[in-house]
């Protein structure tokens, strides 16, 4: 039982670290309809940068911090350089221009910081296991994650349902051209969002680079379950994409603890150790497949459209 | 006299012109892994093949030297592609390199029935030094249960009575965990095989550790993901409580991002950067004087291969269609290996010692360092599944 408590601990760990990501896709895609393959670029880009900083300032938090500033900058320059000119046109061509800005970021972070990666190393008192229940160790980093990440998503959802910015963000989300027609800037709005999304993938980045490894490529794995989460949570719901990340995560989690012993009770030992972690990778596609057959809008779709 | 001479010199030359023209240069297909997340591996191997060939006069057998180098980008499908267009259009005499067993694997059809030489630098599939050998391929590293088996007497050693067990699900990876096993005395409690290359997140995974309560954990990640395992074995808190041994997971290419992490992680190797001989000195100085890092035990092995192939063109004299008498001479393994002693078992896997490697702290770096011998002269276990021809 208290082991079970631990590996949910796990879950909700990746679940956080998904939502990150998927708040920002599902931003971009439900209010500015927008297809973003980069997403997962300003993940890895929040990562060179955070490394970078800290390295730098010598400080985490200070690193984090700088870092966070310079991938907002960065998705808001992008935003009006690149992505600009893709609204309006279709699907396909928002898949191949951010297909394009994906390889260039990768040959980006090539040319300024080399092929070979960089880490970002913890404060020591960081690589430990605190005693969350008694008899129930977890690591302190990951625990920091799961709080910090839920802080966030408390903000966001005040940003989003209590602010004014937050209600332009969701009318534009419904009807775009009204909101445009009532005099709201809503270039700029886009640039808001595209920033913010930016932001926050650059934040997953960061705090699962200590966890990882900063690497070229980084973001594109993970890029993947994002667009999971947001199309089982509903397009442009952000509380949609908080519940299925939380989805997404524990049955990820609990597919690998449990999966590969179930299946070696049915099959022999190494055909059940090798058809396992395959089995449990597949969990989560099924579970997509599964709300696109019986909820194509997913499980929280966005108010109207 | 003057126009003796000329008539002399003339006809000297006309003699000579087709011996140049029939001069030929060895061509030498490189495949392993110059993209993505592991490029430093073959950044690693493509630097230490050049450092050797330039310690050889970028010459082979006094043939001139053309080399090709392939990106496999870690992926089976490409790496044998990769290998028949090498074969196929390039017509190259030799291929060196291939990091992955299930590269390997793929590509070793094309390059058998092309029968084309090959040294393999890296990949230990077990099926290579057993029923898939042939007389045309050698490695000059290791089958792949080897060097864990090294950590399974290692662990005997330390008095391990309980071992829980990880890496990655490919065929390397299951190599690795029977390795230990074969030679681990205690008992196994846990068994793990993660997604490979994609899974980079150990959480579940350490917490199943955790509570099996082992004496010990094994892991074999190598590449990126060896940092980020060791990284989170760290921080799950575990390295203060469960010893980790490892097999391919701390090394020359890992240590500098590691560093204090990587600290009382024992690992075995076949070579480490201090072995005491003249080769292994002449190489690592001046890898580091050319390239200014240490080189990697993916580079020693890679290194090998060049005064390897020197001998074989030698002894052919550069005669590249004589493909039995070039084994014969490979077979005799007449180089001077950086590793020291060197044979090739029949077949064709190299024989030879498994040191205990540890990291230390030396000065502003961290370097990895020989500790003790722990098994001399070891053979794989495969050799006698393979029907090598006479």
């Amino acid at each position: 039982m208290l082991y079970l408590i631990e590996q949910c601990l796990n879950g909700m760990q990746l679940g956080m670290l998904l939502f990150l990501l998927a708040a920002g896709l599902t931003l971009i895609f439900g209010i500015m309809d927008l297809v973003n393959l980069a997403h997962g670029s300003l993940y890895m880009l929040g990562a060179y940068f955070a490394a970078t900083f800290v390295e730098l300032t010598d400080s985490f938090l200070a690193g984090i911090g700088l870092g966070l500033g310079a991938t907002l900058v960065a998705g808001i320059v992008l935003e009006m350089i690149a992505i600009r000119p893709l609204y309006g046109r279709d699907h396909l061509d928002h898949v191949l221009g951010t297909f394009g800005l994906l390889i260039f970021f990768n040959e980006f972070v090539r040319l300024i910081w080399g092929p070979a990666g960089l880490t970002i190393s913890l404060p020591s008192q960081m690589l430990t296991a605190v005693q969350v229940l008694p008899g129930v160790y977890y690591p302190l980093y990951r625990l920091v994650i799961i709080l910090t990440t839920l802080v966030v998503a408390l903000l966001l959802y005040i940003l989003v349902m209590r602010t004014r910015i937050g209600m332009l963000i969701r009318a534009g989300a419904s009807n775009r051209e009204m909101v445009g027609a009532l005099g709201v800037n809503i270039k700029l709005l886009y640039t808001l969002v595209f920033g913010l999304g930016a932001a926050l993938a650059g934040f997953a980045g960061m705090i699962q680079a200590p966890l990882a490894f900063v690497q070229i490529g980084m973001g594109e794995n993970i890029l993947i379950l994002a667009f999971v989460v947001i199309i089982i949570g509903g397009i442009g719901s952000i509380r949609g994409a908080f519940v299925a990340a939380i989805i997404v995560g524990l049955i990820d989690t609990m597919g690998r603890v449990f999966l590969p012993d179930l299946v070696r009770h049915f099959l022999s030992y190494s055909a059940g150790s090798s058809a396992g972690p395959a089995l449990s990778s597949m969990l989560i596609y099924t579970l997509m497949a599964l709300v696109l057959i019986f909820r194509p809008e997913g499980l929280f779709p966005a108010s109207s459209k | 006299m003057k126009r003796i001479l000329l008539t002399t010199c003339a006809a000297l030359a006309l003699a000579t012109a087709p011996a140049v023209a029939q001069q030929k240069t060895v061509k030498i297909g490189f495949v392993s892994t110059f993209s993505g997340p592991v490029a430093a591996i073959g950044n690693d191997m493509r630097n230490s093949f050049e450092l050797a060939l330039d310690h050889l006069g970028r010459k082979l057998g006094g043939l001139p030297v053309e080399v090709i180098y392939e990106d496999d980008q870690i992926k089976p499908e490409v790496g044998v592609q990769k290998v028949q267009k090498l074969i196929e259009s390039d017509k190259v005499d030799f291929i060196v390199g291939i990091i992955w067993s299930n590269v390997l694997l793929a590509s070793l059809k094309p390059i058998i029935d092309s029968k084309t030489f090959t040294i393999v630098t890296n990949a230990g599939a077990s099926q290579l030094a057993g029923e898939m050998c042939s007389p045309y391929v050698f490695s000059t590293a290791w089958n792949n249960d080897q060097t864990p088996q090294a950590i399974g007497l290692y662990m005997n050693q330390k008095n391990v009575k309980t071992a829980f067990l990880i890496g990655p699900n490919y065929a390397a990876g299951k190599d690795m965990l029977e390795g230990v096993e074969a030679t681990f005395k205690g008992k196994i409690v846990g068994r793990e095989l993660t997604v490979w290359p994609t899974q980079l997140d150990f959480s579940a995974e350490l917490s199943k550790a955790r509570n099996a309560k082992p004496d010990a954990v094994f892991a074999f990640y190598p590449g990126g993901a060896g940092i980020q395992f060791i990284t989170q074995y760290a921080q799950s808190g575990l390295k203060s409580t469960i010893p980790l041994y490892t097999a391919f997971t701390v090394d020359s290419l890992s240590l500098p991002r590691l560093k204090d992490l990587a600290v009382g992680i024992p690992g075995a190797q076949q070579w480490v950067r201090d072995l005491p001989n003249e080769a292994n000195k002449r190489y690592v100085n001046d890898f580091r004087a050319k390239y200014k890092t240490d080189p990697s035990f993916y580079g020693s092995q890679t290194y090998d291969a060049a005064p390897l192939l020197d001998s074989v063109v030698k002894a052919v004299k550069g005669d590249l269609t004589k493909k039995d008498e070039m084994r014969r001479a490979a077979e005799k393994a007449d180089f001077k290996s950086v590793r020291g002693n060197f044979k090739f078992g029949p077949n064709h896997i190299p024989i030879q010692n498994f040191y205990l490697q540890e990291a230390v702290k030396d000065g502003e770096e961290f370097r990895l360092k020989t500790v003790a011998t722990i098994v001399e002269n070891d053979q794989d276990k495969h050799w006698q599944k393979c029907k090598m021809p006479k």
